[in-house]
């Protein structure tokens, strides 16, 4: 025990005498989650739009207003002619382009169905798809007010049809910024645990010190958790840095136990560290570790269901994200901050990451040898 | 006298490269063994293999009555391993260096400090500094302090003086020297044919396998030939000359002369007329005794 202590002492001397990593440990994450938390988002606002107006009626006026009153979309381009829509969506100067034929407001007028064509850079698909759907709302409340205008307020009012009112759960607002600091907060501590610890043994073995350190004594067990502790601590120090910008920065909601969030965020990081090591028991410069590294953390941070809802990979993914430790942890940073999951609702989520991190540090200590 | 180490037929591979064959050698305590042979010879991979670093393809190493491959665990603890590259914490002070190799051993510098009292005193003045902006020879004793720390029976120290410069190098010999008051088996390679000297015995390793070990003394008389010492201003083309001579067996450059065999082990004026013929006035010849080096050049050309 009086070892595995000294050992972990020699690694945080280490680290912190660095001056450059000492800092940056607690810096980067800031930085990182001021910056990130507030520009990764997929609000929809200001969609460019250019408008054909060949109709120049009261009707496509009202219509054209009415997209302009929206917040979404901004009315930035007013043209007659096909060709120059088609080049401003081109060159990227407008995201939709509406055409209103002639004839709009006489087809309404007369009672007949009036038809308009849409045009959407459809590049991000994403996008493309929101603001279709911003916009089919629109173009329905306009619908809405031709027949109340045509049959009479009593008539419409009068006609059977589905009222909805909805709510939002455990994101009231829908405020993306909700859902993707729980998200973020993963990403910092996964670059902590898995980059640095693994550098860390990679360069043992560079600097020749590794051979120095086999000749000893030391038991592998005490010479791998005497590589994850301290990183292990600065990944829960960082986690709390990053809970507590969150609340003063972006008022974060924490529905949930702090000391769930924590055990769920441990277990992870020894998953991580647990494959940084093995990872990094086969390298023998930091270069192939981090070219290793890198796919790994791409892999596992894209698939985590971050970015992209979990439910819609393809089932394979969704099988291999059994393997994937950042995609528990996503779930369960969202369950227990929006959603206040106790530890009976995450339980199998926290019961296969424990599977997973005694797996790869199992690994971890099997694959490291102390005799070459 | 008890043996410390056995090696009977120790063989090791890497992939198509015959790193060791048969490996046979006994080293008894208290000696200092020496290890001589050029780069890539073998001498770093049979360290390793002595220090349980490494286990043998073929033979067996036997350690302080320990097998190395199988008993490494318990032969950890008594060995001290000096790696031929400097493999301490740079990072670390010299002070706090000393204090972790003493606490991986489950030891104290306290404890130990009488042992390595000679060798620290010279760096402990530098105590705060850290590993890595230490001069050459300072590393170097600090390398060995922490080799020493937990009391280890035999000491294996891979090129140690590489390096370092002429002084500290006959600094190093003084304490290894001095280290035999404490039972300290000693095992040690060099690239410096002088140092060979100063082993008790000495083992000359080339291309894996062992040629000859013995007393340096012994291994010097073995060399059965006259050795003349052949001396000119001109060094490079007095070694030219003699090779061209048609009675010269051997010419190795040597210092500042150029130690030659001659068939039949005689000259005469023939061989005078011939360096003269060459443009070498006033060379002078002597009969030499042969170095250790000599001798390994010898066996090498044997061998080939």
């Amino acid at each position: 025990m009086r070892t595995i202590l000294y050992l972990i002492r020699k690694e945080f001397i280490q680290i912190f005498r660095d001056k450059f990593i000492g800092r940056a440990i607690f810096g980067v994450p800031i930085v990182q989650l001021l910056i990130l938390v507030p520009a990764v988002t997929f609000e929809i606002r200001n969609v460019n739009m250019c408008v054909i107006d060949r109709d120049m009626s009261s009707e496509s006026r009202m219509l054209i207003n009415q997209l302009e009153g929206s917040t979404f979309f901004r009315m930035k381009y007013s043209v007659f002619r096909e060709e120059e829509a088609n080049s401003l969506l081109h060159r990227n100067k407008c995201d939709m382009v509406l055409h209103i034929p002639a004839g709009l407001g006489r087809d309404l007028g007369t009672g007949r169905q009036a038809r308009i064509l849409v045009t959407v850079n459809a590049i991000n698909a994403t996008t493309a798809q929101l603001s279709w759907a911003y916009l089919n709302g629109v173009i329905r409340d306009y619908n809405m007010n031709i027949l109340v205008e045509n049959a009479g307020n009593i008539l419409v009012s009068s006609m059977p049809q589905i009222d909805i009112t909805n709510r939002y759960w455990y994101n009231e607002m829908l405020n993306y910024k909700h859902y993707m600091l729980p998200g973020i907060l993963g990403i910092l501590v996964t670059a902590i645990g898995f980059l640095l610890a693994g550098l860390n043994l990679v360069k043992e073995k560079e600097m020749g010190t590794i051979e120095q350190i086999n000749v000893t004594p030391i038991k592998k067990y005490q010479f791998i958790t005497a590589k994850m502790v301290p990183f292990l601590v600065i990944g829960l120090v960082d986690l709390a840095i990053g809970l507590i910008l969150g609340k003063i920065f972006f008022n974060i909601p924490f529905e949930g136990s702090t000391g769930l969030l924590f055990l769920g965020s441990t277990i992870f990081l020894i998953s991580v560290l647990g494959l940084a090591l093995f990872i990094s028991t086969f390298s023998s410069t930091q270069q192939q570790y981090m070219f290793v590294a890198f796919f790994f953390m791409i892999v596992f941070i894209l698939m985590s269901g971050i970015f992209t809802p979990f439910e819609s990979m393809p089932v394979w993914a969704q099988k291999f994200d059994m393997l994937n430790p950042m995609a528990y942890l996503m779930r369960i940073n969202r369950m227990v901050m929006l959603k206040g999951s106790t530890f009976q609702d995450i339980s199998r989520d926290i019961y296969s990451l424990t599977i997973i991190a005694t797996a790869f540090t199992a690994l971890a200590v099997r694959k490291y040898r102390k005799t070459a | 006298m008890k043996e410390v180490i056995r090696a009977s037929g120790i063989g090791k591979k890497f992939g198509e490269t015959q790193a060791l064959k048969d490996i046979f050698f006994e080293v008894n305590e208290g000696e200092i063994f020496g290890f001589i042979g050029p780069d890539g010879a073998g001498k770093t991979t049979l360290f390793r293999i002595i220090t349980t670093l490494l286990n043998p393809d073929e033979g067996e190493m036997t350690v302080l009555g320990l097998n190395t491959a199988g008993d490494f665990r318990e032969l950890r603890k008594c060995i001290g391993y000096m790696p031929g590259r400097f493999s301490l914490y740079q990072d670390l002070s010299v002070e706090e260096n000393l204090n972790f190799y003493a606490t991986v051993f489950g030891t104290t510098v306290r404890e130990n400090y009488a042992l390595i009292s000679d060798i620290y005193s010279h760096i402990e003045p530098f105590r705060k500094r850290l590993a890595g902006k230490l001069s050459g020879g300072m590393k170097q004793k600090l390398a060995l302090s922490c080799a020493l720390i937990h009391k280890p029976k035999l000491l294996v120290l891979d090129e140690p003086t590489t390096g370092v410069d002429a002084v500290s190098r006959a600094e190093f010999w003084e304490m290894l020297k001095k280290l035999r008051q404490h039972d300290i088996t000693i095992v040690v390679s060099t690239p410096y044919m002088d140092e060979a000297m100063r082993c008790d015995r000495v083992a000359l390793i080339q291309k894996g396998q062992l040629m000859l070990a013995d007393r340096p003394q012994k291994i010097r008389e073995g060399f059965g030939r006259k050795l003349f010492a052949v001396r000119a201003p001109q060094k490079y083309r007095l070694l030219e000359a003699l090779r061209k001579y048609p009675l010269t067996e051997t010419a190795y450059p040597f210092g500042d002369s150029v130690h030659v065999t001659i068939r039949n082990n005689i000259f005469d004026a023939s061989l005078n007329e011939h360096l003269v013929r060459s443009g070498i006035e006033n060379a002078s010849i002597t009969e030499s005794e042969a170095g250790i080096e000599d001798r390994f050049l010898e066996l090498m050309k044997n061998r080939i």
